[in-house]
């Protein structure tokens, strides 16, 4: 797309907004180092406090949103950004299923406020940590735990060209095997999350022989509670012979509150 | 090896010559004849704790010694003594990855600063070369593979993939050591490499402390390949050996399909155990990507940040994800249990139809491989004796009754 001359396309306006979370996701965009100038040169960073003071005012063409919403405040900020956005692409496990903070929403908030912080008065919070989508319209959805730099230049390129951007919803399985990777849950008996996780990150894990924790969330169809009872299945059964607990926790950390996985979690004490 | 001889190798299948003996040093010599020839090596190696294909440097890459134990959802390798290079049965991976790669460029697209198109192909076919120790199992599936996209007349022709099959030499060993997960007998393709299909078919014998490998020349390649290597005629007792070796590996198999799979799965469209399927089945698509013929792929595009550069890539796919029956509106598979119901009778059944032949070779790496150990032959019986199986490996107490976020309609009541 180019930018000289007055009769130019005008390059979309990008915008990047922060909620509870860790920063990882939106660093993710300064780490494309190899493609960042085309980014840049592709898209005018409208709003990007992670790499620059200058703001420009919207309306934006892309939001891409990280993190949960956990007080009311941000719920406001959130609706702003909403109606000031064409597209909003929420990027990362807090953003799409309410992060690893959502561990709250299944806990007495209170107690946490009083065991954190010397002052608990001065906290005003949610019970919840939940995900962008349940208040407002997303348009498209990052997953991961971090997000993958690859996808998420694949959705702005195909922002950019006007595409509709192709994100997998199958499983992790479906990268394993295209990579060639030995299954170490059939091979070590390492649990695995993977058959019930979403593809995308580029076989992270498995590929250096360790099970995958789900980072990337449920993926569509996903039958957790026949891999819950495989998990907790004795060795002899073929299992990981994993406790309760143990299953609670495969199934409750950086996306506890996603659909399929908050469930499962919950059947194991 | 001569260039001429070696362009007919792969998909030709010459006249048997008779059976000779190699050594230890034979083998070694045959390896550097190929190597010599300029051909890339593939063969079992071990990786990560199973036995995988991958390209090899020497013979002694050759997983010598080791043993592989294989059963429903279950593998493992044990490390042995013995002089033995070929003791496993199939490795985790076929060899469809190398003849119809897991991602292959179809063709790029670019304009430049005039907005003139130049259209780049398919990438290059590799470099001539030798596929070592496939398994008879493998053999028949690359058979099969070759119905389906190497007759340049048929409806999946993929001229890539015929100049892949080309160019590679095919090395079959027999399988001794069958596993537990293995049904070639029942299937008819295996354990004994046949005379056609390979260019050469090995026998490995253990005689005391060393190894010797009876071969046999399935085509001119193969004949000129073993003309380059020392060798001396077999004797009556190493035919004796390789027929018990072949029976004994048969009669140790424990699992099969019966004849009628075909037709048990055509009368079972409608079956109330595709629910029960569904209960354990996690949909991951571990079976249909380990699987030898299983060859469905997808087809995605991609372009540059700039738009002057799109590429259309082919990548595998599987008849257990949503998009793969997406079509307007919706996939027409939704449940788990037809997409399992679609992988089963199409492999079994209506791939007579459609290719004349079964889309199963008995291979079992969808029995092995699966995380859950969901066994196509057990599923086959269930479907013929019309009851439902309980799960092989799960306790009932924690046999999944009915899963995942969202309630199915072939799920059984909870
Ligand atoms: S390692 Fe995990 S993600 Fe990979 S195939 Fe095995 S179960 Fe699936
Ligand atoms: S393998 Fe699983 S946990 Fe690891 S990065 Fe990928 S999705 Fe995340
Ligand atoms: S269906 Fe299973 S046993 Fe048959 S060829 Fe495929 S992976 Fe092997
Ligand atoms: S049968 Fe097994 S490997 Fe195949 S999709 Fe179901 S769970 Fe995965």
């Amino acid at each position: 797309m180019s930018t000289d001359g007055s009769d130019a396309p005008r390059r979309p306006k990008l915008a990047v907004w922060k909620f509870a979370s860790c920063d990882g996701c939106q660093l993710s965009l300064l780490d494309c180092e190899d493609e960042l100038l085309d980014v840049v040169g592709a898209v005018e960073i409208a709003y990007f406090l992670e790499a620059t003071r200058a703001t420009v005012p919207g309306p934006y063409d892309v939001s891409l949103v990280e993190g949960s919403i956990t007080t009311a405040h941000d719920l406001k900020r959130l609706q702003k950004i909403r109606r000031q956005s064409k597209v909003l692409v929420t990027i990362g496990a807090c953003a799409t299923s309410g992060g690893i903070q959502a561990l709250k929403s299944m806990a007495d908030t209170e107690d946490y406020i009083r065991a954190v912080y010397a002052r608990p008065d001065f906290i005003k919070t949610l019970d919840t940590s939940t995900p962008i989508a349940h208040h407002v319209p997303v348009d498209v959805e990052l997953r991961g735990c971090p997000i993958d730099r690859g996808q998420l230049l694949h959705v702005l390129t195909a922002l950019i060209q006007g595409r509709q951007p192709r994100l997998p919803n199958y499983s992790q399985c479906v990268e394993c095997k295209r990579a060639g990777t030995v299954c170490v849950m059939v091979a070590k008996g390492e649990p695995c999350l993977g058959p019930v996780t979403q593809a995308g990150c580029g076989n992270l894990c498995p590929r250096v022989g360790r099970g995958c924790y789900g980072c990337f969330g449920p993926a569509e169809g996903v039958n957790t509670r026949a891999l819950a009872g495989h998990l907790r299945a004795g060795p002899a059964q073929g299992g990981s012979g994993l406790d309760g607990p143990a299953t609670r926790h495969l199934f409750h950390t950086f996306n506890a509150n996603a659909p399929g996985f908050r469930e499962e979690g919950q059947r194991h004490g | 090896m001569t260039g001429e001889a070696h362009q007919h190798s792969g998909m030709t299948n010459g006249a048997a010559p008779g059976l000779v003996c190699l050594t230890d040093d034979g083998l070694a010599a045959l390896f550097a004849v190929l190597r010599e020839a300029g051909c890339e090596v593939i063969g079992p190696t071990v990786r990560d704790g199973a036995i995988v294909l991958a390209p090899l440097t020497s013979v002694d890459d050759l997983p010598r010694g080791w043993r592989d134990r294989q059963d429903a959802g279950h593998y493992r390798l044990a490390p042995g003594t013995g002089p033995a290079r070929f003791a496993h049965a199939v490795p985790a991976q076929g060899w469809k990855r190398f003849v119809h790669p897991p991602e292959a460029r179809l063709w790029t697209a670019r304009r430049d600063s005039d907005g003139d198109l130049s259209i780049e192909g398919p990438e290059a076919p590799p470099a001539p070369r030798a596929f070592l120790g496939v398994r008879p199992c493998d053999l028949a599936a690359l058979g099969v593979l070759d119905g389906v996209f190497a007759d340049p007349g048929a409806a999946h022709h993929d001229p890539a993939y015929a100049l892949r099959r080309r160019d590679a030499l095919v090395i079959a060993v027999s399988c001794g050591k069958p596993a537990a997960s293995c049904f070639c007998a029942a299937m008819g393709t295996g354990p004994a490499a046949g005379d056609t299909g390979a260019d050469v078919a090995l026998t490995e014998l253990v005689e005391g402390d060393r190894a010797v490998y009876l071969a046999r020349a399935g085509s001119p390649a193969g004949a000129a390949l073993l003309e380059a290597v020392p060798h001396t005629p077999a004797t009556d007792d190493h035919h004796t050996a390789r027929r018990a070796q072949a029976d004994a590996a048969a009669a140790a198999q424990v699992r099969a399909l019966p004849e009628a799979a075909s037709r048990i799965l055509a009368d079972a469209t409608e079956h109330a155990h595709w629910a029960d399927v569904a209960a354990r089945c996690l949909a991951c698509g571990s079976c249909t990507l380990s699987c030898p013929t299983c060859f469905c792929a997808t087809v995605e595009d991609s372009t540059s940040l700039d738009g002057a550069t799109a590429t259309r890539t082919r990548r595998w796919s599987s008849c257990f994800t949503e998009v793969f029956s997406y079509i307007h509106g919706g996939a027409v598979r939704e449940e788990r249990g037809a997409r399992y119901r679609q992988w089963i009778t199409h492999k079994l059944s209506s791939w007579h139809a459609q290719f004349g032949t079964s889309g199963c070779v008995g291979c079992g790496r969808c029995i092995t491989w699966c995380p859950v150990g969901i066994d196509i032959t057990a599923e086959v019986a269930a479907l013929a004796a019309d009851r439902p199986i309980r799960n092989r490996r799960a306790p009932a107490r924690l046999r999944p009754q009915h899963t995942g976020p969202r309630r199915r309609k072939d799920d059984p009541p909870a």
